[in-house]
């Protein structure tokens, strides 16, 4: 299968005050379509910041990030906005939705973005919804929702515009182990049977299990021969 | 359109703060509304003034009375069409909080040098007349209910009678309209010759002069005749246009123009800090939201407007309520104002100042959520 994640040569460093901080040395990566990818490593590994890069959330101070086709590193603030409302559906750890608004106006955020008429960002709510297992609890709150069925919105977001890649960042962190293996089990359908590309950053060994492969990450670099198929 | 819901939201993320800072902005703009609103019907009355008509008065103060006998020189001078007199009554009805602006006049000169003022030939005939014959604003009789027939008493504060009573009565003969402007329809004018010859003082003169001139580019020359005429007597006079007179005379309360600018200089100026300060709270506190809204690819232009039209959503709702407010209390206050209702170019001026006010609250904010770092953001 084409990657259609690539990363060559990259390095990503930080200015903290005088000093600079390279989190990520040389790193290359390539991840193929419809994989399932668990990145793990100890925290300060450099998994977020790898995340973060194939994400198009920042940029990396050298190398190339080339996701769907495209070196985003290459992309400017304005270009890489409207990347990201194309290719990229983000899961948090937190949820991270809308307070204020309901399960169905959270996940039609994405869509505003595009030329969707209402009518239509109305139905790829519900489908996004129904995915996720949550059609009936469109017009409830994310205070009156549970841990799991919140991140279960937070993943008809992500998925709703139907992006090329999921990116997941420890999306199973704030959840007990049962609510937990549900939302990786919905991962794992998504992948399998949604055909989407998915890259997970987690602590988890147990979560891990769930991605088709795994990448270890130690001091920004990729731990050698660390790379397997999962079970 | 479609990001109303998320605009929305974002206003009522924390009630209790929205509603005040929205109550604080409502009552500024009620204010605005108000105190433009007088200035400019203020402006208005002056702005409508006839270029026709001179108004000459003592030279001393518009408190000092004029012989009638000036009437005729100044009739006589060359380029003066016609000459009517006026004398400020001041009466009561009622009670004194009821002021009634009330004029004793010549009806036939003085309904020639007001051709705005309607009144039917035959109503002016009956004025003419009857000598305790008064002539009412169509306003002025829908306030107290009076009709044609009725008999009206007044309380002068001013004039008394020579049994040292203050009481007049008249009869009302006529009601008069100007369609021009509605907020003139509430004067009470009766017949000279019924107050001239009741009153125990002051017999024999007038408030002033009003002077319609043939030719208005000569304007000029003919007030400088009539108070050339009167120089160097006991009774000297100052004449002037109509405009002039009427800023002269709201100069006497004050120049109301300035105190209403201090005033909302210094309402807005605090109320830059109290929503100021809304805003860039309101950012504070959402800046992980603002990350997500930006990682899921809203970009930095759509952040800045967004945060701007939360701005612009709230200044222009307090704006219209509070404008709102003013547009409905102002006809009530128009016994002492004059003004029947708010124009609309102090509503148009207060969406303007909704739109600055907005724009001055909402910029820092919004341009700090448009430089949002996600990753520093995201990590809080």
């Amino acid at each position: 299968m084409s990657a259609i994640v690539s990363l060559s040569n990259v390095v990503k460093s930080y200015t903290r005050g005088k000093q600079t901080v390279e989190v990520l040395h040389h790193l290359s990566i390539e991840i193929a379509q419809g994989d399932f990818v668990a990145l793990m490593g100890p925290s300060g590994s450099g998994k977020t910041t790898l995340l973060n890069l194939i994400g198009g959330l920042d940029r990396p101070s050298s190398g190339e990030v080339k996701v769907a086709g495209e070196r985003i590193d290459q992309l400017s603030s304005g270009q890489l906005a409207k990347w990201r409302a194309r290719h990229v559906g983000f899961v948090f750890q937190f949820y991270n939705l809308m307070p204020m608004l309901s399960a169905e106006r959270n996940v039609e955020l994405p869509l505003l973005l595009t030329s969707l008429s209402s009518a239509q960002r109305k139905k790829n709510v519900q489908a996004a919804l129904t995915v996720v297992g949550l059609a009936e609890r469109a017009k409830h709150k994310p205070a009156e929702l549970s841990g799991g069925q919140a991140q279960r919105v937070a993943i008809a977001r992500a998925l709703v515009a139907d992006p090329t890649l999921l990116v997941c960042d420890e999306p199973t962190g704030d959840l007990d182990r049962s609510t937990a293996d549900e939302i990786l089990h919905l991962l794992q359908v998504l992948n399998k049977d949604h055909g989407k590309t998915i890259v997970m950053v987690t602590h988890d060994p147990k979560a891990a299990e769930y991605a088709s492969h795994q990448l270890h990450l130690d001091k920004g670099q990729l731990v050698e021969g660390d790379v397997k198929a999962a079970a | 359109m479609k990001y109303f819901p998320l605009l929305w939201a974002a206003l009522w993320r924390k009630k209790a703060r929205t509603i005040f800072t929205l109550l604080s902005i409502t009552v500024a703009f009620l204010l605005f509304g108000m105190l433009q609103g007088v200035n400019a019907g203020f402006n208005q009355t002056v702005e409508k003034a006839n270029v026709n008509r001179l108004v000459t008065t003592s030279s001393i103060s518009l408190t000092e009375s004029l012989p009638y006998g000036d009437m005729s020189q100044i009739e006589a001078l060359p380029g003066v069409a016609r000459v009517a007199h006026a004398s400020w009554f001041g009466p009561y009805y009622q009670d004194p909080k009821n002021l009634v602006f009330s004029f004793p006049v010549e009806p036939d000169r003085y309904f020639a040098i007001y051709p705005e003022l309607v009144l039917p030939k035959e109503q002016l005939e009956a004025f003419m007349q009857t000598r305790t014959g008064a002539v009412i604003g169509a306003d002025l009789a829908r306030q107290y209910g009076w009709k044609i027939g009725d008999r009206v008493p007044l309380h002068s504060t001013i004039w008394t009678k020579p049994d040292r009573t203050s009481d007049w009565t008249f009869d009302v003969v006529g009601i008069y309209q100007d369609p021009s402007d509605r907020a003139q329809e509430n004067a009470f004018f009766f017949n000279y010759k019924y107050f001239d010859e009741g009153r125990s003082f002051g017999k024999g003169t007038v408030g002033w002069y009003i002077v319609q001139v043939k030719d208005p580019s000569q304007s000029a020359q003919v007030a400088a005749a009539v108070d050339k005429l009167f120089a160097n007597s006991p009774d000297e006079t100052k004449t002037e246009t109509e405009k002039e007179f009427q800023q002269a005379f709201l100069k006497q309360i004050g120049d109301i123009n300035m105190i209403v600018t201090y005033i909302l200089f210094a309402v807005f100026f605090a109320l830059l800090f109290a929503t100021g300060s809304t805003m860039m709270q309101s950012v504070r506190e959402r800046v992980p939201e603002l990350a997500v809204l930006k990682t899921l690819g809203f970009s930095d232009t759509a952040m800045l407007t967004l945060v701007l039209c939360e701005s612009l959503s709230l200044c222009l709702l307090a704006a219209a309520l509070g404008l709102l407010a003013a547009w409905a209390i102002f006809p009530t206050l128009k016994d002492m104002l004059g003004v029947v209702e708010l124009p609309m170019p102090v509503i148009a001026e207060g969406v303007a100042v909704a739109a600055l006010l907005a724009f001055v609250t909402g910029i820092i904010p919004a341009w700090r959520a448009k430089r949002l770092d996600i990753v520093e953001a995201l990590r809080g």
